[in-house]
């Protein structure tokens, strides 16, 4: 015998006495039934053994290699008993598993699959499961075997034949197989049945079109005998009432009557999950009545009671039974509210957060963000206990709790918010999450950003560290937003904007290792900006974008961007007229890029040398000073050219003939170009691909401008979508260029989701607010936030210990997050002071400064966090229809409503009561004699050892799977 | 749904595999690595719960249980509740206990087909179909009892089966 029936031997003696034995033959025929015995092993335990000893990875593979190549030689070898080759294919699938291509034997599984013995048909289609997919190449030769297998007498292999169609028909093959499985929606045994709903679930999910005719048996498995059945019905009818809820509104009462008398316990108890009643069927209805019931009030109503009494129910001790609370909480926040269920939830998911386990408080995350959705209050209350998960070691619970802040963003909190993000996105390096949180932070603090210069700062921070996850479109955002500045009325408040970035970009630029993209923006602001306030002089801008450039000398994007600027600021001092010189070392770098083999660099060096030839007032024209937001107009008829056409024409040169026009359409008047034309038609043709479309106009306009640049031929280059063309600002030769590569500061038309429209209504009231807490809040509102909060925590008892250690920076925190525990301490202070005289009039004193700001801010209350209509008061409108249904389903009329439902619900529905009913009364008498489960019976035969095997389950399940103390030995020895 | 199933050492090694939507075989190590990284980084007493959206694609979730040596590992996507799929790894570990007796690594290594039976029970095409573990057991059983008894003709050569069959 080998080493695992030792180790079989070795757990079975710690039950001592008769069981023993018996105890020993089942645990072989348990864990060796399928395989006939572990006999022919030794191969394979030696693998394993050797696998587990290789010290590294390459040992390893060479182990594996020489498996493989042993496989092959076996599997091609016809003399191999039947029984061995089940044993290789296995090995073969275990090589794979681990990495390894045994595609050469992926023949012989599709081989197996035809045999007749069960075992190895069995084997063969979980290797042919495991090696292809639908899209392999021979599974063609599978589906006529599984075709075949679908028919079988004995409903293993039709189980065998499901599960293998479920993961290999594909779209082509569905009309093959597809007869057969809806016949077996009828087979007598509720596995098939089961097996069957899921194949045409998946066949659905392949290709809706090729069964949407069938898709009312799913409906009709709903009503199946076997409660089995039907819960394996509501996953596909889960995707079905996804894509069009309304097409089953008419089942709303039946799952909710399914939904009642599961959670009535009236299934059989082998249904019970940890002594809940079918958890998993009673989750997949709540996420089935949560679609239903969105935005529907009606259907909404005949869910409330059912709900309301799982709440009741409820059990929060163990896991499972908090699933279905919390399955709860996503139905009721989905369906048409409810007040006294969103109480409910509410409090269900204080609990969730108040709990210790992680996972529990993760849910209690997730349930708070849809709960707010719907009543924004609610967070409030869990001010605290949402910080602590944000401070929490766990990484997951502290995403979860930054995607709940970023649904609750404003723009009173956004500042709190953003930094937290900020300083965390700083400490990871997942660049998945990175790029995910840096990209919500510039989407926040471009929604919410409450002045322009935090706005510039947090965006200074996102680049700098994740400068190169964000979207370059952020960038230019960025670039047009100090362009731009925030209104023309305040040019001053613009250039002081201008003139702290550039203090701010000036301070950063010498740091090692900025994003490209942030470097960018760096030299585009300094170039247009750098000394337009006269801060700084030419010179010394130039040398700090020269060092830029000389830093990176492999990325030309920002060579481009610092040559550029450099150009304009000597554009800007010549036409200033002031005379500047060109640094030597400028010089060289200008030199050098004159020679770079990118020909964009090359362009804009020579650019900048034409520029430094020219007379102030040609710059002036050329590149007149801070006209980055002027609109540019395109001439598409490029008239300014006509003078030039005219002139050609009277040398004699050709017109121009267009290009669809070209082929065939020969013009007889003109000689010279008849000639030109026969010539190209009969001499090779060069140009076989059509002319790129900007090089025409871009050298006609270079050429008319006269200047330098003409004997020049600019290629246009792939890269110019990034980049700002310096020339594209000069009228005169603009024109032409912006049509292709405007795009860049193009800012009219595009979505003006910042600027001063968007904030200008939010940014008082937020100053307002801030004030408050600098002047008072500080004071007394701070205090009385941290005592009514801790009045209020400790009337939770459990949670007082806690509150008391709050440290001061929490509450301020949570103030900032949540604002509204300022209100509520004045709140509060104020009805303490109603008692005390004294206090009032101290209130009332600290009082009057605030009345000018309080006007300040419109109408609106300031402290709502969450802009979601009026949250407060659509609450008691909302009261009324409660009432009503109440009355129409309160406990006194529940089983009117519950008889009425046969007659709504066409024939279907009595089917399944029925059914329902009999099985209590079956369940109730004795388990065993459930005539349908054939099963049970077994189970009942094997009473005594099936008891022992409990018993010792719950002991190992005391212990874990641990292995016990023998088995850690065996482990070291085999797997190191 | 239910994208993936995947039990692996705490050293790495994987001893299960199983992908329910499409997922190419060359990656396959990858994603192994991808998880086992990502969970071998957690600590004790944290959350079971992981977003692996970087991994598995958009909206995807991992549900793991770290037992003696082994990771227990479920991907699914939003459809499915997080606690509910712990449970559901728990009706696994159970289930293969009630198998095994007391189910060690050993087990799993060897006995990988029993573990792909199991989980045929359990999960069918990514949704679950099952989730008693005795009902599990029985369903099990039975499939080892009715092999058992057509498995009389397996030890003659397969060349001879064969020539037999036409």
């Amino acid at each position: 015998m080998t080493e695992t029936s030792v180790h079989w031997r070795v757990t079975s003696k710690k039950n001592n006495g008769a069981t023993m034995e018996q105890l020993r033959t089942i645990g072989r025929e348990l864990a060796m039934g399928s395989q006939g015995g572990w006999g022919q092993s030794k191969e394979f335990l030696d693998l394993v053994k050797s696998i587990g000893e290789a010290r590294s990875k390459a040992e390893e593979d060479r182990i594996i290699t020489r498996e493989l190549e042993h496989l092959k030689r076996r599997l091609a070898d016809p003399d191999v008993p039947r029984r061995r080759m089940k044993e290789l294919l296995l090995r073969l699938v275990y090589a794979e598993m681990l990495g390894h291509d045994a595609s050469f034997g992926h023949i012989h599984a599709v081989k197996m699959t035809h045999d007749e013995s069960l075992p190895l048909k069995r084997t063969g289609y979980l290797a042919v499961a495991l090696f292809l997919d639908e899209r392999h190449d021979l599974v063609i030769l599978v589906v006529n075997t599984i075709q075949k297998d679908l028919r079988s007498d004995n409903y293993l292999v039709v189980c065998a034949a499901l599960t293998a169609a479920c993961r290999l028909i594909g779209e082509e093959a569905i009309p093959a197989v597809l007869p057969q499985v809806v016949e077996l929606l009828a087979h007598p045994k509720e596995a098939v049945r089961k097996k069957a709903v899921m194949a045409l679930h998946r066949f659905y999910q392949r290709s809706p079109s090729s069964v949407s005719h069938l898709v009312s048996n799913f409906r009709k498995r709903l009503c199946d005998n076997d409660p089995g059945v039907m819960g394996a019905t509501l996953c596909p009818l889960y995707d079905l009432i996804l894509e069009d809820p309304n097409a089953y509104k008419d089942l709303v009462v039946s799952f909710v009557n399914i939904l009642k008398q599961v959670a009535e316990r009236r299934l059989p108890t082998s249904y019970d999950y940890h002594q809940m009643p079918a958890p998993f069927i009673q989750i997949k209805l709540l996420k089935i009545l949560a679609v239903l019931g969105s935005g529907d009030k009606q259907a909404s109503g005949h869910m409330y009671t059912v709900l309301g009494d799982i709440f009741r129910k409820g059990d929060t001790a163990s896991n499972i039974g908090n699933a279905i609370l919390y399955e709860c909480i996503c139905c009721i926040s989905s369906i048409f509210p409810n007040p006294k269920m969103l109480d409910a939830a509410a409090e269900t998911t204080s609990k969730f957060l108040k709990s210790d386990s992680h996972n529990l408080k993760y849910m209690g995350i997730d349930a708070l963000g849809r709960l707010i959705k719907i009543n924004p209050d609610i967070a409030e209350e869990h001010q605290l206990a949402v910080i602590d998960c944000l401070e929490d070691p766990d990484d997951t619970l502290k995403r979860k709790t930054f995607e709940l802040l970023y649904k609750m963003t404003k723009s009173t909190n956004v500042e709190v918010i953003v930094d937290r993000m900020i300083e965390y996105m700083i400490n990871i390096t997942d660049h998945h999450y990175k790029t995910e949180i840096a990209s919500r932070c510039v989407e926040l603090a471009e929604q919410f950003a409450p002045s322009n210069q935090w706005f510039i700062q947090t965006m200074n921070k996102v680049f700098e560290h994740a400068g190169d996850l964000v979207n370059i479109r952020v960038a230019h955002n960025l670039m047009r937003l100090i362009a731009e500045g925030f209104g023309e009325e305040d040019e001053g408040a613009d250039s002081q904007l201008r003139s702290s970035a550039v203090d701010s970009y000036l301070r950063i630029v010498g740091e090692p290792k900025l994003p490209s993209s942030f470097l960018q923006i760096i030299c585009w602001v300094l170039g247009e900006y750098g000394t337009a306030d006269g801060k700084y002089s030419a010179s010394y801008i130039i040398g700090k974008l020269y060092d830029v450039a000389e830093a990176h000398p492999t990325d030309d994007t920002v060579r481009a961007y610092a040559i550029s600027a450099i150009l304009k600021i000597f554009a800007f001092e010549i036409a200033l007229g002031r005379k500047i010189d060109m640094l030597p070392e400028c010089q060289s770098l200008v030199d050098e890029l004159s020679a770079s083999h990118s020909t964009d660099l090359q362009q804009r060096a020579y650019e900048l040398q034409a520029l430094l030839g020219l007379d102030k007032q040609a710059v002036e024209s050329v590149m007149p000073s801070d006209a980055s937001c002027e609109d540019i107009e395109i001439d598409r008829n490029l008239s300014f050219l006509n003078g030039y056409v005219q002139q050609a024409f009277e040398k004699g040169a050709a017109p121009y003939i267009p290009e669809s026009e070209r082929s065939g359409v020969v013009s007889v008047g003109n000689y010279r170009a008849q000639d030109h034309q026969e010539t190209s038609a009969h001499a090779l043709r060069f140009e076989a691909y059509e002319l790129p479309k900007p090089s025409l106009p871009l050298a006609a306009s270079q050429a008319s401008i006269s200047m330098p640049t003409t004997d020049l031929v600019p290629v246009p280059e792939p890269s110019y979508y990034k980049e700002d063309h310096p020339m594209s600002r000069s009228q005169t030769s603009s024109d032409s260029l912006s049509g292709e590569f405007g795009l860049k500061l193009r800012l009219d038309g595009v979505q003006k989701k910042w600027g001063r429209p968007a904030y200008s209504s939010s940014s008082t009231p937020s100053s307002s607010t801030s004030n408050q807490q600098a002047t008072n809040g500080g004071a007394s509102s701070e205090v009385g936030g941290s005592i009514s909060s801790q009045a209020r925590e400790s009337s939770y008892g459990s949670k007082k210990q806690q509150s008391t250690e709050v440290s001061a920076e929490k509450q301020r925190l949570a103030a900032s997050l949540f604002g509204k525990a300022d209100r509520k301490a004045q709140a509060a202070a104020r009805k303490t002071s109603k008692e005390s005289p004294s206090t009032e009039k101290v209130s009332a004193a600290k009082a009057t400064p605030q009345p000018a700001k309080e006007q300040v801010t419109p109408s609106a209350p300031p402290p709502d966090l969450l802009d979601l209509g009026e949250p407060v008061s659509s609450n008691p409108p909302l009261a009324d229809p409660f009432t009503q249904l109440e009355g129409l389903l309160g406990p006194s009329s529940a089983s009117p409503v519950v008889s009425e439902t046969p007659a709504s619900s066409s024939s279907k529905t009595p089917d399944l009561m029925s059914i329902f009913s009999d099985d209590v009364q079956t369940g109730a008498t004795s388990n065993s004699t459930e005539p349908s489960l054939g099963v049970n019976v077994v189970a009942a035969k094997k009473g005594p050892s099936l008891q022992d095997a409990l018993q010792k389950d719950a002991a190992a399940r005391q212990v874990g799977v641990t292995p016990t103390g023998n088995n850690p030995i065996l482990f070291k020895d085999l797997l190191g | 749904m239910i994208q993936a199933v995947m039990v692996m050492s705490t050293q790495g090694k994987p001893r299960l595999l199983k992908f329910y939507s499409y997922q190419p075989p060359e990656k396959h190590q990858d994603l192994v690595r991808g998880v086992f990284q990502l969970l071998s980084a957690r600590p004790d007493n944290v959350s079971n719960f992981v977003k692996v959206d970087a991994i598995f694609g958009p909206g995807t979730k991992l549900v793991y249980k770290h037992l003696a040596t082994l990771y227990f590992v479920f991907v699914f996507d939003s459809s499915e509740n997080e606690l509910a799929v712990l449970d559901l790894v728990q009706v696994f570990v159970e289930t293969l206990d009630r198998c095994f007796k007391n189910v060690c690594e050993l087990d799993i290594v060897f006995n990988f087909n029993k573990l792909h039976t199991i989980l045929d029970e359990m999960i069918l095409g990514g949704q679950v179909i099952e989730t008693s573990s005795e009902q599990i057991m029985r369903s099990v059983e039975e499939i080892a009892r009715l092999e058992k008894q057509s498995n009389t003709t397996s030890l003659i050569p397969k060349s001879i089966s064969e020539r037999f069959s036409r």
